[in-house]
């Protein structure tokens, strides 16, 4: 009794007279719901950036202090927990959202508060030109949708697709207008573009449509928990043509979700695992030893994300959002395990995207593509 | 003729999704006859019916040699569906049991409150389960197994009826006709009746009112475990929060029917499931999940007591 008394007095010292703490981040993902799958692996990514860095000596010689909320992959969370980093957590710098609608609900409130913001995965174009405080680290949607459209054009041969499109989510809308346009302009033809909505779990009606239209190829930009279903009601309904998404795949739960389906389909990503280059290997060795998983794009993405923002502060010697934000400005050449980031005068990144196949169930690379 | 097939596809599809609304409505119904509360924590019962089902099958994967056939054949058939049947009978008797500790737990120490409390309860008991769920098996979506092997059913030219939703149907089909037993055929059943005409009359003739309000939780939830574990059959995919909207869809299916009528609960089930396919077949997907609630509010203004209910008068 005295131990834990004399414990808990020694903690009441220690937090008062430590008025300057470390450097606060604030991280908001999506922990649980619909995309935890893709939530845990960020913040594991991200933990292991601030594990580098405090090893290093943390910022401005304290060690980082990261505060991971969870938006429960639900509208209006993230916006509530900005609001919490920005006027309670006080806050030097924010990471994250994840996906691009979440995002969408943080940026406004970071662009307003001046404390600049880095998502390391939210590729819908829109969110960076809310604002001079808005960065991301990860490429856009359009370079996906490009990216998309010409693999199925030269690749696939393909000349009629269908594009089913999940309206609530501003990544798949983003993504699918780009596919619409460079896909018709380099001589395809969109038969039919079919929309469903997140939290569906029968997509037989869109795709009965699909299968009277017999296409070449049907491009899917969705998230892995609708795509897998998707993928096993339409093999379930005898559509063969190939599938084509984007890195909302990514994720060992579409294949066991989707079993057999997956196989012979198509995504675009920001990193593969099995990229032989030195940087990957030991990336991945150490998230393995870690976490006994092998590292997907959003653990690799986060992990970028994290650390670009980590050294950002510490080349701004302060804690000052202003200074912050003019060093994650003046990034160049950052070295990261997704490829090579340079941030644009746009506050957008510049770097290259890989192309993956599903073939018994294991992803294989295809091939890389630069910007 | 393509737009006969067309309709009928359609209807299909509706059907097959409205019988889950109706199993599920029946729970809301039930409980709604015999205690006149909403017990909002139904519709995480019927996801624990997928999750008892997800936990139970890999028990009996090897003996029933689930996700090894790839299509039904008149020699696998029975094989195949005592397997299936097993791993459902067995959920439906988890959540029975899990219906009655519920009761027993957090609603009986509250019937003689006001019934504002017990109903703030069910809420909480939802949020509990939900989190619980969440908290021992994980947040992330799981791949439900194989148990049924699933295919378009051959035979019926350009129709497009698979075999995961005849499952559904023909298993609804089964459940609503052992419930009719149940309730006109057994004195359980009668004491059921009796209990939602008038509690007070039925407990001086000699009925154990508990006995009877832990029966029908068990049966509701027995009901909401089967239509978790058809779901699950026909898109695998399970998390705990997937019985949140179901859940809510299947009370409005109740009260479209009128609530705390039996039939009725069947009957709206049906409709909220063939109007959501209509809706996102005429090509407003976006509407789907808003339909339901557009059927509730045009109910409760007129005609509040449902299709089947009938008008109870305040006793003064």
């Amino acid at each position: 009794m005295l131990r834990r008394l004399l414990g808990v007095s020694a903690i009441c010292l220690a937090s008062s007279c430590c008025v300057i703490a470390g450097v606060k981040i604030g991280a908001v993902t999506c922990l649980t719901g619909a995309l935890s799958s893709f939530g845990v692996s960020s913040v594991q990514g991200a933990k292991l950036a601030v594990e580098d860095i405090n090893a290093s000596g943390g910022l401005l010689g304290e060690p980082i202090e990261l505060i991971v909320e969870d938006n429960g992959s639900k509208a209006g969370e993230a916006a509530t927990i900005a609001r919490k980093f920005i006027s309670q957590d006080k806050v030097a710098a924010i990471l994250g959202d994840l996906t691009s609608s979440a995002t969408m609900e943080v940026a406004p409130l970071a662009q307003a508060a001046k404390i600049p913001l880095l998502t390391p995965s939210a590729t819908n174009v829109a969110i960076t030109r809310i604002g001079n405080y808005i960065f991301r680290s990860c490429f856009i949607d359009p370079f996906t949708g490009k990216v998309m459209a010409r693999f199925a054009l030269d690749h696939l041969q393909a000349k009629r697709a269908v594009l089913l499109t999940d309206v609530k989510q501003d990544y798949s809308v983003g993504v699918s207008d780009v596919i619409r346009s460079y896909f018709t302009e380099n001589g395809g033809q969109i038969i039919a573009s079919l929309a469903y909505s997140s939290g569906d779990t029968d997509f037989r009606t869109q795709l009965t449509e699909v299968r009277g239209r017999r296409p070449d190829v049907i491009f899917l930009p969705a998230y892995y928990t609708e795509a897998a279903l998707i993928l096993r009601q339409a093999r379930q309904l005898g559509i063969g043509a190939p599938f084509v998404g984007g890195e909302g795949w990514d994720s060992p739960v579409l294949v066991q979700i989707a079993g057999k389906s997956a196989d012979g389909n198509y995504y675009t990503n920001h990193f593969s695992a099995a990229d032989p280059s030195e940087r990957v290997k030991a990336f991945v060795d150490r998230y393995r030893a870690k976490y006994h998983a092998t590292p997907d794009a959003l653990a690799a993405l986060w992990y970028d994300g994290a650390r670009l923002l980590f050294l950002a502060v510490k080349r701004a010697g302060s804690a000052d959002p202003e200074k912050i934000r003019d060093a994650l400005a003046s990034t160049r050449d950052f070295e990261g395990v997704t490829g090579s980031i340079s941030i644009d005068e746009n506050r957008n990144a510049s770097k290259p995207g890989v192309i993956l196949t599903i073939q018994n169930g294991e992803t294989r690379m295809v091939q890389q593509v630069r910007p | 003729m393509d737009r006969l097939i067309e309709i009928v596809q359609q209807l299909v599809n509706g059907v097959s999704l409205g019988s889950i609304y109706a199993l599920i409505a029946l729970g809301y119904t039930m409980v709604y006859g015999v205690l006149r509360f909403i017990n909002f924590a139904h519709g995480d019962i019927y996801m624990l019916g997928a999750y008892s089902g997800y936990l139970l099958a890999p028990y009996f994967a090897h003996f029933f040699k689930f996700g090894e056939f790839d299509t039904f054949t008149p020699q696998n058939t029975l094989f195949i569906l005592s397997g299936a049947g097993l791993v459902m009978v067995l959920s439906m008797a988890i959540c029975a049991v899990i219906g009655v500790l519920i009761e027993r737990i957090a609603y009986r120490p509250l019937r003689q409150r006001p019934r504002l409390n017990v109903l703030i309860t069910a809420i909480g008991v939802s949020l509990f389960l939900q989190n619980m769920t969440q908290y021992r098996l994980g947040a992330d979506p799981k791949a439900f197994p194989q148990l049924i092997p699933i295919h378009v059913v051959g035979g019926l030219g350009n129709l497009t009826i698979l075999t995961s939703q005849l499952a559904i149907i023909l298993a609804t089909i089964l459940l609503l006709i052992v419930l009719r037993l149940i309730v006109m055929k057994t004195k359980m059943g009668l004491a059921m009746r009796a209990l939602s005409l008038n509690p007070t009359a039925c407990s001086i003739m000699g009925v154990n009112n508990d006995v009877v309000i832990s029966f029908t939780f068990a049966l509701g939830s027995a009901l909401a475990a089967a239509a978790g574990i058809l779901v699950s059959m026909d898109s695998p995919s399970i998390n705990p929060l997937m019985g949140n909207l179901p859940g809510i869809k299947a009370f409005v299916a109740a009260v479209l029917g009128g609530i705390g009528n039996i039939p009725g609960a069947a009957l709206g089930g049906l409709i909220i499931g063939i109007l959501e396919t209509l809706v996102v077949a005429i090509g407003f997907p976006q509407w789907r999940d808003g339909i339901a609630f557009a059927v509730l509010i045009v109910i409760l203004l007129f005609k509040p007591t449902g299709i089947l209910g009938r008008v109870e008068r305040e006793k003064v």
